[in-house]
């Protein structure tokens, strides 16, 4: 397999991606963010799914979620690069959505191969919504660790950490069976289904964890048989990997550039910040590392399209090189922005918040890093 | 194989054929003598003698200069030095010993010499005839490059040159020398003039080189001593007075970022085995030992392998996404990072091979029971060289800091 000539990324994905960017500046700068998901800064506030519908619906209008649905099922059938684009744009805007968990949910269902999965691919293309329910509570992204248990057409048990449950038509479960492990899909208005909304210090996504008390299931419902989930979901992975690495490499972007322009206006000393090197160059090492994550996110894009033998390898460098991003931007855009960068009304925690939950979302940069030793080096042998 | 082959123009693709074709038949010998690690190390002729040769049949070949104009000695094809580059590092071919040459001077004279100028000297630096050097930096003109002090004084239609140039790579050997110096002491900028000056004819007649020796023990930079040298105008680029604009043209080309592609050879082929490489650290911890067991069944040492990994795909990764205006923030934002980003990883590199080696990295490139030849903490010290040479990694973050992102400048 070879590499594509510049990502992949022509004309078409550049004109979607400009189109996204100018939407979501238009319709979601960062005060109005604010306004909608930190209206209410008390920790002991009610827990609530705060997003914006009318937008939601303005984004299905754009074709966001038939980007990477194959043709065959209704959609557009582009490039996991075109995607990333996106999912950038959505990380740069700290967008509250389900977006990225029904992107993630497409990636899981185009490797199921069946009639189910199909069909749901082509309801997500029209605008329905979807999460992955495949963690445990111990919070294990092993695809073979699952707190789910179907047995006589009934799910028991329960998921943990989905991501944007609160925005979701459908969930994704993953459940043990006598026979290995299966995927279902489960709608949120099912019988016997609880969705309980956990408490999460970012405020731009909603998460929550799943109760399956007798839920019903039928094999309509059967998205990848039992014994498959495992080899799907590890199919889907590195895809999952690159999208919050995107994300992160967007938000990073706003951290970066919205540090540097403060940088510009204010001033000690009688010297704007940028002046003192103790700031410029740690912003520039912040600069370095968003290249480095932005870099390798594309590179494993590309290689989930075209090289599949290199799609671990090369999502493990984009998410352990993103992770590290998510916490360092982090760290120096609330440190340089001094005491106005401790407040609530500082939109920077907003940010901050959104990139501590990636970096640690399906594995934090060591954990990446420990899985890539054991592709490069092979297992530790004793 | 197949990675850069499936981006080729026709043009690169048939280029590339003829590289491969020619690289597969025409070898560089092996070497009667150890060889440095890169050409700024070239320390004796012998060295220099056996890396001229292979220079030589490389742009006989019409490997080197492809991209420049035909009348200049160049190969006048379009975009084909990189595919030369690539087939010459996958053939594990030796480096190009004139590299301050070729990477420094040849596109500034390409850019800013008078055409003759250009047709007489680029042949002879392609090919290797002449070996050249890069008189910038001074003793109190390091990071502060446009206070150079050396004095160019007009005195009957000609220059008298006096003054003292440092850290000068590859002067000993030299020919010639791109030479920045003073035309004017009433103006810091304004007052810089670029000259490209022959110096091994003017040994002992105004030019003197005096070796210096690095931390490593090697030789390989020296001092030049200017005593009243007299040249033309005809050495001149650009107009007096414009040597700052000039030596941007070198700058910018010195880290990576120039719009000539610079002609590369070596550092290729078995990338596990190539001191300095980061994959080369995995070979390294799998034959190493920490008290009793594998290195590289540490998982502190595997994480920081793992790191330098991750780095060294990002800068490559990198150099691809450069070309690709639509996923970049700014233009210069790549470009300029890079000799800053490959310097750092190389010397990172270094010191994660060095807590590999443990006891053993103690020896050094003499001990006959050194691993790796002892060639790891050879490259380590080494390593500073790049670090600090064409403006130091702080200058370089100054400058991101400034040109990309727009911050005030800082003193």
């Amino acid at each position: 397999m070879t590499q594509a000539k510049n990502f992949a990324f022509g004309e078409d994905e550049k004109m979607l991606r400009d189109t996204a960017r100018k939407f979501l500046q238009d319709n979601l700068p960062t005060d109005k963010l604010h306004q909608l998901v930190a209206s209410n800064s008390d920790p002991y506030r009610e827990r609530q799914c705060l997003w914006d519908k009318n937008l939601w619906q303005k984004i299905v209008d754009l074709g966001w979620t038939t980007v990477i649905v194959p043709e065959k099922d209704g959609g557009m059938g582009m490039s996991l690069v075109a995607l990333c684009a996106l999912v950038e744009e959505a990380g740069r805007a700290g967008l509250p959505s389900p977006f990225i968990a029904t992107a993630n949910s497409s990636l899981v269902l185009r490797e199921c191969n069946s009639v189910a999965a199909g069909q749901l691919l082509g309801e997500i293309a029209g605008g329905k919504t979807a999460s992955l329910a495949i963690t445990p509570k111990n919070g294990s992204w092993r695809s073979n660790d699952c707190d789910v248990n179907a047995a006589d057409g009934k799910l028991n048990g329960s998921a943990w950490f989905v991501q944007d449950a609160g925005k979701a038509d459908t969930f994704i479960v993953k459940t043990q069976t006598s026979n290995g492990m299966a995927l279902y899909a489960i709608p949120v208005d099912s019988k016997g289904l609880t969705v309980v909304t956990d408490a999460i210090i970012d405020l731009t996504r909603d998460q929550a964890h799943l109760y399956f008390n007798n839920v019903h299931v039928s094999d309509k419902q059967l998205l990848a048989t039992a014994g498959s989930a495992c080899s799907v979901l590890n199919s889907a992975e590195p895809g999952i990997l690159t999208l919050v690495a995107a994300d992160i490499c967007g938000a990073g972007e706003w951290l970066l550039q919205t540090t540097v322009e403060y940088m510009k206006v204010r001033e000690q000393f009688g010297h704007q910040l940028g002046y003192f090197q103790a700031l410029k160059h740690p912003l520039v090492n912040v600069m370095i590392m968003i290249d480095q994550a932005k870099s390798l996110v594309y590179n494993a894009a590309c290689a989930i399209d075209s090289e599949p033998e290199n799609a671990a390898k090369f999502a493990r460098m984009a998410k352990a090189s993103a992770s590290e991003v998510a916490a360092f931007a982090s760290n120096r855009s609330i440190q340089f922005h001094g005491g106005i960068g401790f407040t609530w009304e500082c939109f920077v925690h907003l940010y901050t918040k959104r990139q501590k939950h990636n970096q640690v979302l399906y594995g934090d940069a060591k954990y990446q890093r420990a899985k890539l030793a054991d592709i490069l080096m092979g297992p530790v042998t004793a | 194989m197949s990675e850069e082959r499936s981006k080729d123009s026709p043009e690169q693709a048939e280029f590339r054929t003829y590289c491969r074709d020619w690289l597969n038949q025409h070898d560089a010998g092996v070497p009667a003598v150890r060889l440095p690690q890169s050409a700024i190390e070239i320390m004796h002729s012998e060295q220099l003698d056996y890396l001229r040769n292979w220079q030589r049949e490389a742009y006989k070949a019409g490997m080197i200069g492809c991209d420049y104009p035909i009348a200049e000695g160049g190969g006048g094809r379009k975009d084909c030095q990189i595919i030369a580059n690539q087939e010459m590092a996958r053939a594990g071919k030796p480096f190009l010993p004139n590299i301050l040459g070729l990477g420094m001077a040849a596109p500034t004279i390409h850019f800013h010499a008078k055409q003759a100028l250009k047709e007489r000297l680029l042949p002879g630096l392609f090919s290797c005839e002449d070996i050249w050097c890069q008189g910038f930096s001074e003793p109190g003109a390091g990071s502060d490059l446009a206070n150079v002090q050396t004095f160019a004084e007009r005195k009957g239609g000609k220059w008298v040159i006096n003054g003292h140039k440092v850290w000068t790579s590859l002067a000993h050997f030299a020919d010639w020398m791109i030479l920045l110096l003073r035309t004017d002491k009433s103006s810091k900028y304004d007052g810089l003039s670029y000259f490209v000056v022959p110096i091994k004819s003017a040994l002992g007649k105004g030019v003197t080189v005096r070796p210096l020796i690095k931390i490593t023990g090697e030789t390989g930079f020296n001092e030049v001593f200017f005593n009243n040298l007299e040249i033309t105008d005809d050495y001149l680029l650009e107009d007096i007075g414009k040597g700052w604009q000039v030596a941007q043209t070198t700058l910018l080309h010195e880290r990576g970022a120039g719009p000539m592609v610079t002609p590369s050879s070596g550092r290729g082929g078995d990338k596990e085995n190539v001191v300095g490489d980061a994959y080369a650290l995995i070979n390294l911890a799998q034959n190493s030992t920490r008290d009793d067991k594998c290195a590289a069944d540490d998982p502190l040492l595997r994480d920081q392998i793992m790191q330098m990994i991750i780095r060294q795909e990002g800068s490559k990764q990198g150099a691809r996404r450069a070309k690709v205006a639509g996923l970049c923030e700014h233009p210069m934002r790549l470009p300029l990072q890079s000799k800053l980003v490959m310097s750092e990883i190389r010397q990172d590199c270094g010191a994660v091979a060095i807590d590999i080696l443990g006891a053993q990295s103690t020896l050094y490139i003499n001990d006959e029971n050194a691993p790796a030849g002892g060639e790891w903490p050879l490259a380590y010290m080494n390593s500073y060289g790049v670090t600090i040479a064409a403006g130091a990694s702080e200058i370089q973050r100054n400058i991101l800091g400034e040109r990309v992102l727009g911050m005030t400048k800082s003193k």
